[in-house]
């Protein structure tokens, strides 16, 4: 978890405006916000963490990313970050869709569903995958959309997103993810990190 | 009731030229304060009064001997600190607390103004009480606040003085009055002149008092500031002490006894005509239009952090409507939070205690001061 908002932080320029969306209790707002000199804000749709995000002074909006992303005008913001929320909406490619319209780019966090560890468990096993980052049931899962780095990747070259950045974490190890590597990233990785534009 | 005793108050001799063209001057202005200013003079709050309100904020209210309205918010030791901030809070002119209103008397005809009085809103409450600042020598005010009227006139605040606080926070309201709460003001309104003794507002010069009309419209502002669940689960179909119904017309229903009582205890503190110009005052706003359909130019030029709170079941000042101020104020990129909080309340929940409301309200003032 720490590795993640480090690296998300690495790629976030000083001086810029950033919205963190789906901030959850706004646990990696606050660690940007003094590791970074940053104008951040946040929004996010549980009432209890949105008032847990103004009890701390962080700058937070209680909406839904997939409805109140409108209200931000065009490149308004510089990064929007969405940290491994992506697979919990109804309608991801939306998402992706208004955060390239609300940033100049945007880091995406995916817990990666193609991790071995997440194949050999539905292989062996024969149950839904639960791993660390994968934590609920299927029944209980805010998890609609589970994909794997490899979709992703895909996903953003069949749209012709811009990957600036392609990052995989494993054991606190980042490395870089390429065409040539994916099939070996995809399988060796628990998160996948990404920075795009549009 | 003798009103003047307890009341501190200011004659304000900067000429104020309201929106209907009148100009006023050496009018009065009421006030409260709580807490002290402290020497940087960087800790003062100015509260904004909703309707009904007056400007004992917390404490008990000299003049009604009951709790201020704000009592569960303001004071030592809660969510605004009276300890640590310095809370002002003034009676709106058009009042009937102190501050010029149209049961002062009229120096021309040397009568009370009744409905001669000047039609008010709530850009010239605000205007009115603007001068605070010079009379405490405050340059910037920490935080500006208040709710439903309150709130218009947080808005209204910043839009007129945008370099003057450095948060505002205005609660469960609109920045356009809704059809619908003209609407229930127009009912208060009529209701009251509908009142013989109201005289065509001239009742006070004829020691007369439309009590009746003034209480059937505070009964019906009454229902709209509660919500369905609230008043079913309070009251339910509960009997008034009695076991069952009595085929007649005198409040047989907890329902109709309680909304009977705040009627009646309403017009011991409330004037009619101030009913009347304050009702008014709110169907006039419309911050919108002010802005010829664009509310971020109301924000524009200002650099005042927002935090705008709404309440689940308020259906008066509905969180659509609060959402509008947050959505303006994101155009632009002002620094805004919002939360609606969950309370069963309706829209008096601001008033009440309501813990996830206060807490989230005292600990975003402490940070926001703490980076002072």
């Amino acid at each position: 978890m720490k590795q993640e908002f480090k690296i998300i932080s690495d790629l976030i320029e000083k001086n810029t405006r950033v919205l963190d969306v789906g901030c959850g209790d706004g646990i990696l707002m606050e660690y940007l916000k003094y590791n970074k000199e940053i104008d951040i804000r946040g929004i996010e749709i549980s009432k209890d963490n949105v008032q847990k995000c103004l009890s701390k002074g962080l700058t937070v909006i209680e909406g839904d990313a997939e409805k109140d992303l409108l209200q931000f005008p065009d490149s308004s913001f510089d990064f929007v970050i969405l940290s491994q929320t992506l697979q919990a909406f109804l309608n991801p490619e939306i998402v992706i869709k208004e955060l390239l319209r609300v940033g100049k780019k945007a880091i995406v966090t995916i817990p990666n569903f193609g991790f071995w560890k997440v194949r050999l468990h539905l292989l062996i096993k024969g149950t839904m995958p639960i791993t660390k980052n994968l934590p609920d049931e299927w029944y209980n899962t805010p998890n609609l959309h589970m994909c794997t780095i490899k979709d992703f990747y895909n996903f953003c070259e069949n749209r012709k997103i811009k990957l600036d950045k392609s990052l995989a974490l494993h054991n606190e190890k980042i490395s870089s993810i390429n065409r040539l590597n994916l099939n070996t990233k995809n399988l060796s990785a628990e998160l996948g990190i990404f920075l795009i534009e549009s | 009731m003798n009103i003047n005793v307890n009341i501190k108050n200011i004659i304000i001799d900067k000429p104020l030229k309201l929106d209907c063209g009148q100009t006023i001057n050496n009018y009065s202005l009421a006030y409260e304060t709580y807490g002290s200013l402290n020497e940087n003079k960087d800790n003062a709050i100015l509260i904004f009064h909703a309707l009904t309100g007056d400007q004992f904020v917390s404490g008990i209210n000299p003049i009604t001997k009951k709790e201020g309205w704000w009592s569960y918010a303001v004071g030592s030791g809660k969510a605004i600190d009276t300890d640590k901030y310095f809370v002002i809070c003034a009676n709106v002119i058009g009042g009937c607390m102190g501050s010029f209103g149209p049961s002062d008397i009229n120096p021309d005809t040397n009568k009370k103004y009744g409905t001669t009085f000047p039609v008010i809103t709530i850009n010239d409450m605000v205007n009115a009480q603007f001068n605070l600042l010079n009379f405490f020598n405050i340059e910037k005010l920490f935080a500006v606040m208040g709710g439903s009227m309150g709130g218009m006139q947080t808005l209204q605040f910043v839009n007129n003085f945008p370099d003057k606080a450095k948060v505002a926070i205005p609660i469960a309201c609109t920045a356009s009055h809704s059809a619908q709460n003209i609407a229930f003001n127009e009912l208060g309104r009529q209701s009251i002149m509908a009142d013989a003794n109201w005289e065509n507002g001239d009742y006070s010069n004829q020691n007369k008092n439309p009590n009746k009309g003034l209480s059937v419209a505070r009964m019906a502002a009454h229902i709209t500031y509660l919500s369905k669940n609230g008043l079913q689960e309070k009251f339910g179909r509960k009997l008034q002490e009695r076991d069952d119904l009595k085929f007649g017309f005198d409040a047989d229903f907890q329902i109709e006894s309680y909304l009977r009582y705040q009627g009646s205890v309403f017009v011991d503190r409330f004037d009619a005509n101030s009913y009347l110009y304050i009702t008014r005052a709110m169907d006039y706003f419309d911050l919108v239009k002010e802005h010829h359909g664009n509310l971020s130019k109301a924000f524009e030029k200002t650099k005042t952090k927002f935090l705008i709170i709404s309440f689940t079941s308020d259906w008066l000042y509905p969180t659509s409507e609060n959402k509008e101020i947050v959505i303006a104020l994101n155009a632009i990129g002002a620094e805004v939070g919002f939360v609606e909080i969950e309370s069963d309340k309706g829209h008096d929940s601001f008033l009440l205690k309501v813990p996830k409301f206060l807490n989230t309200l005292g600990d975003y003032i402490k940070t926001a001061y703490s980076k002072n």
